[in-house]
């Protein structure tokens, strides 16, 4: 290991708690930080896997061709682990997710689909037989799928789907086509030069009734030669903001024809002779999309995670200014106003890190309910899913820039790793459900809720049982600045919102309008309840988690956690203070000494934030960045870089003799 | 144009209650410049040499910078014409003078503006005239570029290590880098293309620093282009943006150059080693104030491109269903998309509107301090600090937001959005950092602050502090009168806030830098505050005076842009007003209500708008936001240029996957 830069090896003395301590118990025990580690090393001793030159230099096509190098690496791994029975159909995606979180390649990967979407279909909707045909061929890998569900001119709204699967009960075939250009298929990971399957979510037709939306499998291209079958139009989307190694593609049928039993039918069926046999229960495909937000909100923590590490890293190496006459220039890090970018981030890693495990325990026990009938629970951890993943994605997105812009200019360098992990990031606040979209899916269940509330109607969900708490309490009383009354008042602002969007919308119904217009006028403060509900989700999960973990830790690291909650709770009060002057008793004093409490919040903090993002233990392999490695070495680590650019690996480049000089000379 | 046009797009023209080429004439700044511009347009747009058979963003790093330097050269030749017989006279930097069009031409970056730009204003400026008779011929060989970031310092310019030593021996300056931290970083066209340079030093006579200087150096050979001996030069490599610009890296190994190679029209070092003193130390202020003014009238240019290709895109997509049994309707009726929207249309003229009046201040300023008035430069300066800070900031959250609202198709480069998000996010870093720029305004706010509670005269656009401390606000009003009045007040009550809590660390035994330090972040929320009543009060006041000057209909429709403007900042920031104001609950629910009106009254002229902008094709670059609405046939045919379609199986089948992965197969 080379010389760690001095500022660093300071700052890592006079942290207070030990950062191992930390480490282990954000990981749920030492067996899972082993398990973890030993997942991680094995992908970064692929030292092949991190060679070549850097993939910000490439055209386009090279990119991809080397993320498809890059990826036969991985998924390799993850066949050997499967050949020595360290991995399974059952628990592959948590290795997968751990050797994904090693092997950053901010292009993403063209197979990540097969693992990710195709073969977890096959798993919730085939049926057993399906399953029993189709599984062992993609785990082998004989196979490589994509998932086709999005069209050019579709996203959002499913039942817009135009791609049509009509059964032809004489051939026993189902005919996909797509009818107009915005039917193309969009979108699908992999899908344009990579796989030879995908699932394809069509509109299914049998005697002549559309029964809507339904999964098949479909062979796109040959297995042998790989060249698309007749009736198939497939190929890439082109460049995108970020993830250019995804070869993301589009798809279209010209009356493409497959055998009926491609039609994934553990939910739905339809039988020799195009009867069509329902859906024991619509709903439990809800159950994986609740599963895919939940993941969703772990990437974000891990994506917010490096930028945090990078950003507070660089600034204890970077010095800029002097604050006093004679001393010498300061780490930025002493800066309030860097702390003040920095360390809500940071407790943002932390807090919602926590909730999505919360919340992934809660899924799993409703699930179990779930598959035992029970549906009871769904619509509230289907509206919580969606402000979680709505609020963690548009957290994220906007605090990793915010750690990319507290690096200066430095931070505008690929080789600092912040602009790849902001357009991967950020990719999230749109797939998987937008979110504005999502949040006014959260809102609707809010409404509902409310208007239960009011009918005084039986008993609420747990997550939603503070509204009528609230109702009844009000808030009347003297504000008092502590965490659990911040969480309190957050609850009220949900409570009111909620209660004036369902005052408006029905006042305008009492004035004529149709209730879907009437919600369309109340939308944009929809939007803002649910937020409201999402921040009391996280503010009061992230405050009794940490509790309870910290009963068991060491006293310093304790008092370290307890001033990360206070700290996100503080900036998150200081940050919706509209909301809470408009709706609570809080007054100008307790604002003034609110402030004075977060200000003495960052300063406590200060000595130990190198610890705490080093307590993410992320390697420098993970990290990829100039600015963030461990040892510190940012400024030779950002001419060694640059020395890597092909344009400085020649004196001149041709184009000074062929277009500069002439134009110099007037003779161009 | 030839092709169909949309017919969403087409009812929506139809809809429009204004007169779009009157205001096409208003943002121009008159006819005349419209003509004008049009003719560099069709000028320039015709030249085949700059279209591009693949677009941009498939090639790789290297074939980027060259196919950048091809079109530059292109282009700048025909500008040097151009110009000649043109425009040789004016001001190519006012606002209606900049001609965008390079934007369509580079997607990124044209990497010799700096060249043209940042090399030669100041060597007119600070060059004395002997020295500009040699170095501004016609025929001169030189390729410029400006340096004065380093590797290991940025914003605190008395960090810069950088030396020129003066030799009295052989009457040369020694350059020198004296370690990896003090290398030059970050000048645009550095690395490959320039071959002269101004570079920013710490100058030494005998011994003694003298500060930071300019001086003319060569760095490579006018004929080969090689590096010179103790030049080590090379490009940083690739960003998030401006991926068409050569930014470099420069250090120096003892590099000597002439003594006349300092810049002297206002400093000077003659021959014995005598350092002659600047007159005016802050005369070089000027400059920067300058460039940031020019800045925010850019950055709302490119705020207008990004409204621009998602309110049309969001007048073609259709998207679910408001009722069932109707069919899926424009996102542009969803009131959330309308949110997201139209506070961008409105932005990009308050940008505008508040560029021409910085404009038009430093004009004025600058003519006083060539009759030798420098009164108002202090106040100049904190105007264009906090100014551009808060106009980078909006523009760069709200092209963001435009994005965004396109959904995943934002996504994609062919929508051109991504690209305008990424080059201009640097602006809130590049000619100043943000927070840097907000505490040197509150720096100033602090002193009126105090100067207002000493009853001492205040410049005009601090007024409002002295109005806070006789509390002359008065009652809440809801209107836009109203609201400026509130936000002056907020920016008063902020500033209040910050100067108390540094007075009490002051009181309470801390150093002067240790209070302002713990004070910073309050500090920062003043300057904000500040520059948010500003860009209020002077969109308010200039749209109500243009209102008086154009047709009615134009009128309303602008004044209806503005207030959504006042009302959407006051609703954003209602908690501060209900802090230093007496607006009540029951006035933030009628500002909601009026909200919702504005969105819907402004929808229908929501595509006039942008049309208004006034946009073309060819500079937009977008399949969304394209004139005629063929969004998803252009989609189609931007992805059918992306290499990889061009073969029907990529080797990476053959090389990669078949035999590694898929060995097992039967």
């Amino acid at each position: 290991m080379a010389k760690i830069n001095g500022d660093l090896n300071k700052e890592r003395e006079r942290c207070s708690f030990n950062i191992s301590e930390l480490t282990i118990l954000m990981d749920g025990g030492p067996e899972k930080t082993k398990e973890r580690r030993e997942r991680e090393n094995i992908m970064i001793s692929k030292k092949n896997f991190y060679d070549g030159i850097p993939e910000e230099y490439l055209s386009y096509k090279e990119k991809y061709e080397q993320a498809v190098k890059k990826s036969v690496i991985v998924f390799g791994l993850v066949r050997r682990l499967q050949e020595e029975g360290k991995t399974t159909i059952h628990n592959y995606r948590d290795v997968l997710a751990n050797l994904l979180r090693a092997s950053d390649v901010s292009t993403g990967f063209p197979l990540a689909l097969h693992y990710i979407m195709f073969m977890p279909a096959i798993i919730n909707q085939g049926t057993k037989e399906q399953q029993a045909q189709w599984l062992p061929r993609a785990w082998d890998c004989n196979i490589i799928g994509s998932y086709a569900q999005t069209e050019l001119g579709h996203g959002t709204f499913i039942r817009g789907l135009e791609t049509t699967a009509t059964y032809d009960p004489i051939s026993e075939e189902f005919v996909l086509n797509s009818p107009t250009l915005t039917s193309y298929k969009w979108w699908g990971g992999g899908l344009g030069q990579t796989a030879n399957y995908s699932i394809v979510v069509a509109q299914l037709y049998t005697k002549g009734e559309c029964h809507g939306v339904h999964s098949f499998i479909v062979q796109v291209r040959d297995e042998e030669s790989h060249m698309p079958l007749p009736g198939i139009k497939i190929g890439d989307i082109g460049s995108k903001f970020a993830l250019n190694g995804i070869n993301n593609g589009f798809l279209g049928f010209d009356h493409y024809r497959i055998p009926r039993n491609q039609m994934l039918m553990k939910h739905a069926q339809v039988l020799e002779d195009g009867t069509y046999v329902k859906s024991r229960n619509s709903k439990l495909n809800y159950g994986a999309m609740v599963f895919v937000r939940v993941v969703i909100a772990f990437d974000m923590v891990n994506y917010l995670s490096k930028a945090v590490t990078i950003a507070v890293r660089y600034s204890a190496v970077r010095r800029q200014c002097q604050r006093k006459a004679g001393e010498p220039e300061s780490q930025i890090l002493d800066y309030l106003t860097q702390q003040h970018k920095l360390f809500p981030a940071l407790a943002a890693c932390y807090a919602m890190k926590i909730t999505a495990s919360k919340l992934w325990d809660t899924f799993n026990t409703v699930n179990e309910e779930l598959l035992a009938g029970n549906l009871e629970r769904l619509p509230e951890i289907h509206a919580l899913a969606c402000c979680l993943k709505a609020i963690s994605t548009s957290d994220t997105a906007s605090f990793i820039e915010t750690c990319r812009l507290a690096c200066g200019g430095h931070g505008y360098m690929h080789s600092s790793n912040l602009p790849s992990t902001y357009g991967n990031a950020v990719a999230a606040c749109t797939y998987e459900g937008d979110n504005t979209v999502l949040l006014l899916q959260t809102a609707r269940f809010l409404a509902k809720t409310w208007q239960e509330i009011e009918n005084d109607g039986g008993k609420l969900t747990p997550t939603v049982e503070y509204l009528r708490t609230a109702k009844v309490r009000g808030y009347s009383h003297k504000w008092v600045n502590s965490v659990e009354n911040i969480v309190y008042g957050f609850q009220v602002v949900c409570m009111r919102k909620i209660a004036t969007c369902v005052q408006d919308m029905q006042r305008r119904v009492a004035s004529g309008l149709t209730f879907e217009d009437a919600w369309n006028l109340s939308s944009v403060q929809l939007v803002a309840a649910a937020e409201a509900h999402c921040r009391v989700i996280i503010l009061s999960t992230f405050s009794s988690e940490i509790r309870g973990m910290t009963e068991t830790t060491s006293p310093e690291l304790k008092q370290v956690l307890n001033q990360v909650v206070e700290l996100y709770s503080v900036y998150w009060a200081l940050e919706r203070l509209s909301d809470l002057l408009q709706y609570t008793t809080i007054n100008q004093k307790d604002v003034d000494s609110l402030r004075v409490w977060y200000e003495e919040l960052l300063a406590q903090l200060r000595p130990n934030a190198v610890g705490l993002v080093d307590a993410f233990d992320l390697k420098d392999e993970m990290l990829q960045s100039t600015l963030g490695s461990y040892d510190g070495r940012a400024y030779e680590r950002l001419m060694e870089e640059a020395l890597k650019s092909p344009l400085n690996a020649e004196p001149v480049n041709h184009t000074f003799h062929k277009y500069l000089k002439p134009f110099l000379r007037g003779k161009l | 144009m030839s092709a169909k046009i949309n017919e969403d797009l087409i009812r929506e023209r139809k809809n429009c209650t204004f007169d779009v080429q009157e205001l096409i004439h208003i943002i121009d700044g008159g006819e005349e410049n419209t003509m004008q511009r049009k003719q560099v347009e069709n000028f320039v747009l015709n030249q085949k040499e700059l279209w591009d058979d693949v677009p941009e963003e498939y090639l790789s790093h290297k074939e980027r910078y060259e196919n950048a330097i091809k079109k530059a050269s292109f282009i700048l030749n025909w500008f040097r014409e151009f110009n000649r017989n043109n425009i040789e006279n004016s001001d190519l930097r006012a606002p209606s003078k900049i001609y965008s069009i390079q934007e369509g031409i580079f997607r990124n970056i044209n990497p010799l503006l700096i060249h043209i730009g940042l090399f030669w204003t100041p060597l007119k400026n600070q060059a004395s005239a002997e020295q500009q008779a040699e170095w501004l011929k016609p025929d001169s060989k030189m390729i410029g570029t400006y340096a004065q970031t380093e590797l290991g310092h940025g914003s605190y310019l008395k960090g810069i290590e950088t030396t020129a030593t003066f030799d009295p021996q052989t009457d040369e300056f020694i350059l020198n880098s004296p370690q990896i931290t003090s290398y030059k970083w970050w000048p645009g066209g550095l690395g490959k293309t320039a071959n002269s340079c101004l570079v920013m030093a710490q100058l030494y006579i005998n011994g003694t620093c003298h500060g930071l200087h300019l001086f003319l150096v060569q760095i490579r050979d006018y004929e080969t282009h090689e590096p010179l001996p103790g030049i080590a030069v090379g490009e940083i490599g690739p960003k998030m943006g401006f991926n068409t610009a050569d930014n470099g890296f420069l250090g120096f190994d003892n590099y000597r150059i002439p003594r006349t190679n300092l810049l002297m029209r206002n400093v000077q070092v003659l021959r014995d080693g005598t350092y002659v003193k600047p007159k005016h130390s802050k005369l070089t202020y000027e400059s920067m104030v300058l460039t940031r003014v020019t800045l925010i009238t850019d950055l709302g240019f490119q705020l207008s491109r990004a409204a621009t290709i998602a309110v049309r895109y969001s007048a073609v997509r259709h998207q679910s269903q408001i009722k069932s049994n109707e069919p899926e309707c424009q996102i542009l009726d969803f009131v959330t998309q309308q949110h997201k929207l139209f506070i961008s249309i409105a932005s990009s003229h308050a940008l505008r509107v508040i560029g021409l009046w910085m404009w038009n201040t430093h004009k004025k300023v600058t003519a006083d301090i060539q009759k030798g008035n420098m009164d108002e430069l202090p106040e100049l300066h904190a105007l264009a600090c906090c100014l551009k800070a808060i106009c980078s900031r909006d523009a760069v959250c709200l092209v963001e937001q435009c994005r965004l609202s396109c959904g995943g198709n934002g996504y994609l480069m062919s929508s051109n959005l991504p690209q305008i998000y990424a080059n201009t996010t640097a602006a809130i870093i590049y000619e100043g950092e943000y927070t840097v720029l907000l505490l040197q305004t509150a720096r100033y706010l602090i002193k009126s602050w105090k100067s207002a509670t000493e009853h001492k005269a205040l410049p005009p656009n601090v007024a409002y502090l002295a109005d806070f401390i006789e509390r002359r606000y008065g009652q809440w009003q809801n209107s836009p009168e109203g609201i400026i009045r509130g936000f002056k007040a907020v920016a008063a009550g902020k500033t209040k806030t910050a100067y108390d809590t540094l007075q009490r660390y002051l009181k309470n035994g801390r150093e002067r830098e240790e209070a302002w330090n713990l004070t910073s972040v309050q500090l920062i929320i003043a300057s904000e505050a500040y520059a948010r009543s500003l860009l209020c009060d002077v969109f308010w006041r200039e749209t109500k005076q243009l209102s008086t000057t154009v047709s009615r209909n134009l009128a309303t429709v602008l004044e209806q842009l503005a207030e959504l403007y006042l009302v959407y900042w006051a609703l954003e920031k209602h908690g501060d007003l209900l802090l230093y104001s007496t607006i009540s609950r029951d006035d933030i629910d009628a500002l909601q209500e009026r909200y919702e009106e504005l969105l819907a009254l402004i929808r229908p002229n929501a595509v006039g708008l942008v049309d208004a902008f006034d946009i073309r094709d060819e500079v937009l670059c977008s399949t969304l936001g394209a004139y005629d609405g063929r969004v998803y046939e252009r989609l189609m045919e931007e992805a059918s240029k992306s290499p990889l379609n061009t073969e029907v199986v990529n080797e990476s089948f053959h090389k990669y996957m078949r035999p590694v992965l898929m060995k097992n197969k039967l």
